[in-house]
């Protein structure tokens, strides 16, 4: 049981390159946090840092208090999940689960105990005789995450451990991941590139951009609130929608209408701003009923693609306007076109994602009627990306 | 199957053509161990009359009368310690330069392939003096010193070979469990990196086994004199009698432990053992 603090931690590779800058980040006793970003961010550095696996540039580490930025990997009490297990083949799993403990001289029964204990909990029982080359890649994380339960150490730390597993056992598994580790109540750091993942796993959420920390809070602030343009594009999925709004006496306009700008948002600026509208903000006329005549906008839409999940319908269009320029999204579109290949902005249109009622009879190709609640309008400065809201 | 059957035969005539190229030599030199002396120039390959008194002659008057005994002692000693100490420090040096960075790095490695490259040849009459002046000539060390120098450059390379497949994730798996670098050496690099290991074992000991250059000229005696030196060494019955039948029978002897070496070790030598150790 133990507290992680970070305190202005910074590191610089011996080729200049800066690949975290100057982080703090205080982690309770027995949270889960989770380090998101794209990749390159520097969040797999900051986690090895805390492992001991990197040394610290400048700033301070401290587990439980004291100050481990000196301390060998061995000497931290922490165990580590790598993305690609790093099991030890030579050994068997029994063997592989019970090596930390070997070696801090722990006597044999207590070892066999123990993993077996941790096997049982991890559905390994079966194969603790058997060879990291005959398991599953599935089998495989579990006894990677088994290795670093036995130890009960201070921390899990956790690097990306699920992301070289299918996509139903990466989902399956982190159900397990959450499970675990509430009931162990084992202070945890987990990385990942994956919003879902950081999103649906962690107590608190820490978003990183090009080595610095962006934001960090729950899930839900995160999403509700967003500081600027690259949390508010990355959290999120289907994203965030951006487009140019131009603020002036206490209304916005925007491509798709004008309405007021709501309550705490706009920080009473006046001129060019970038706004943003989540996909469930929008809404097929038809099914909004009264509400339409309270607050949002309505407008017509060119439908150029529909989706339907059957819980949910997305409706693709978009709408004329300059494009939102701004760094922060450059790299939230080049994370994208990495991932998929296919640049999703078009010169002079910004891409509209709307999660529609499924009943919805609007259908791909015709013009159809849309409503937009701005009342959940966010709104943030074109240059800096910062979220214009003084409210908080 | 048409095409796979042409490539067997193919394969198999080729591979027999080696055999035949490299067995019929061995296969003579066996033969002439095998014919009493009288025999020995009847030009037939199979001995009209199997005789093993040369083998005999080789082992007879114990330890001091043998002149084959006592050499085959040094060979088999001096060949083990140079190998294991060459494989030794060979780990240490290849995993410092196949994990760490530090510099002179690239000069180390050019080192020891410059003296892997230099000839041998051109450094006996040195040896020769300076071996005299400390004591040395005609010694265990003489000869063990000068075949670590050259074995070395090439069990480095090997290893260094075959540390850098090992993913670097062990090491750091292993260290976040517990391990002090020297344990994570031992209990999870070394054990993967066997096989590299028994590899360049098999390299050096050949080559410290077959020597005859530095072992012709840098011992004098039987004291520290290796086989193949040894045999150079060797008379026949009488001074008008060639001690061809002898030099077979000792060649064949001197054989066997390389044989045995090589099997031994070559069981050892499982390609695949990192397997299941990461994903991708």
């Amino acid at each position: 049981m133990s507290e992680i603090a970070l305190e202005g931690v910074t590191k610089v590779f011996a080729d200049g390159q800066e690949a975290v800058k100057d982080m703090s980040l205080e982690i309770g006793d027995g949270e889960f946090m989770i380090l998101v970003g794209p990749s390159g961010c520097g969040k797999s550095t900051a986690l090895r840092m805390i492992a001991g696996l990197e040394d610290i540039t400048s700033g301070e580490v401290k587990i439980d208090g004291e100050v481990v930025n000196d301390r060998a990997p061995k000497d931290r009490d922490i165990a580590m999940v790598f993305q690609n297990y790093a099991l030890y083949p030579h050994m068997t799993v029994r063997e592989n689960m019970g090596f930390a403990l070997k070696l801090a001289g722990v006597d044999k029964e207590e070892i066999d105990r123990k993993v077996e204990e941790a096997a049982k909990t991890l559905d390994l029982t079966q194969h603790l005789d058997r060879r990291p080359a005959n398991l599953s890649g599935g089998q495989r994380q579990r006894v990677a995450m088994g290795r670093a339960i036995v130890r009960e150490p201070k921390a899990f730390l956790m690097d990306e451990p699920l992301s070289n597993l299918d996509a139903k056992l990466r989902v399956q598994m982190r159900t397990e991941v959450a499970k675990l580790q509430s009931r162990l109540g084992t202070t945890t750091v987990y990385v990942t590139h994956d919003q879902t993942e950081a999103m649906t796993l962690g107590d608190r959420v820490a978003v990183m951009r090009a080595g610095a920390l962006q934001q960090v809070g729950t899930p839900a602030e995160l999403y509700g609130a967003p500081i600027n343009l690259f949390v508010a594009g990355f959290i999120g999925s289907p994203a965030m929608n951006f487009m140019p709004a131009e603020l002036s006496g206490g209304r916005v306009k925007l491509p798709i209408g004008e309405a007021e700008v709501p309550e705490g948002a706009g920080d009473g600026r006046e001129g060019q701003v970038v706004a943003g509208l989540r996909p469930e903000s929008f809404e097929d006329v038809e099914m909004v009923g009264d509400l339409r005549d309270e607050r949002g906008v309505v407008f017509e839409a060119e439908i150029d693609l529909i989706e339907s999940l059957g819980s949910d319908l997305y409706a693709y269009f978009h709408v004329e306007s300059g494009a939102v320029e701004s760094d922060q999204l450059a790299d939230l579109v080049e994370e994208r076109l990495e991932e998929t290949g296919v640049p999703e902005v078009r010169e002079g249109q910004e891409q509209i994602v709307a999660r529609l009622d499924p009943a919805s009879k609007i259908k791909r190709g015709q013009s159809a009627e849309l409503w937009a609640d701005t009342s959940k309008l966010h709104l943030f400065d074109a240059e800096s990306g910062e979220r214009l809201s003084r409210s908080e | 199957m048409e095409r796979g059957g042409r490539e067997y035969a193919l394969w198999s005539i080729a591979i027999t053509v080696v055999l035949i190229f490299a067995l019929i030599p061995v296969l003579w030199l066996i033969s002439v161990s095998l014919k009493p002396p009288e025999a020995i120039t009847d030009g037939r390959f199979i001995p009209s009359e199997v005789s093993f008194d040369n083998y005999k002659s080789l082992f007879e008057g114990g330890i001091d009368g043998s002149p084959f005994i006592k050499p085959l002692i040094n060979s088999i000693l001096i060949a083990l310690t140079t190998t294991v100490i060459s494989i030794v420090l060979a780990s240490f040096a290849a995993y410092a330069i196949a994990r760490l960075e530090f510099p002179g790095k690239r000069v180390i490695l050019a080192g020891a392939l410059a003296i892997a490259m230099f000839p041998p040849i051109s450094t006996i009459g040195p040896l020769f003096d300076m071996w005299r002046a400390l004591g040395i000539y005609d010694t265990y060390p003489g000869l063990i010193i000068p075949y670590l120098t050259f074995s070395l450059p090439l069990s480095i390379y090997a290893l260094t070979a075959f540390f850098r497949e090992i993913p670097w994730e062990l090491e750091q798996a292993a260290q976040v469990d517990g391990a002090t670098p020297f344990q994570a050496f031992r209990k999870v690099i070394v054990p993967l990196a066997a096989p590299g290991m028994f590899t360049a074992a098999i390299l050096v000991f050949i080559f410290a086994w077959n020597d005859f250059l530095f072992a012709i000229s840098l011992t004098s005696s039987d004291a520290s004199r290796t086989v193949p030196a040894a045999l150079a060494f060797f008379t026949g019955e009488s001074s008008f009698t060639e001690p061809t039948g002898s030099i077979a029978a000792a060649a064949v002897v001197v054989t066997v432990p390389i044989i045995v070496f090589v099997l031994f070790f070559q069981r050892r030598i499982v390609s695949g053992l990192t397997a299941g150790a990461v994903k991708g």
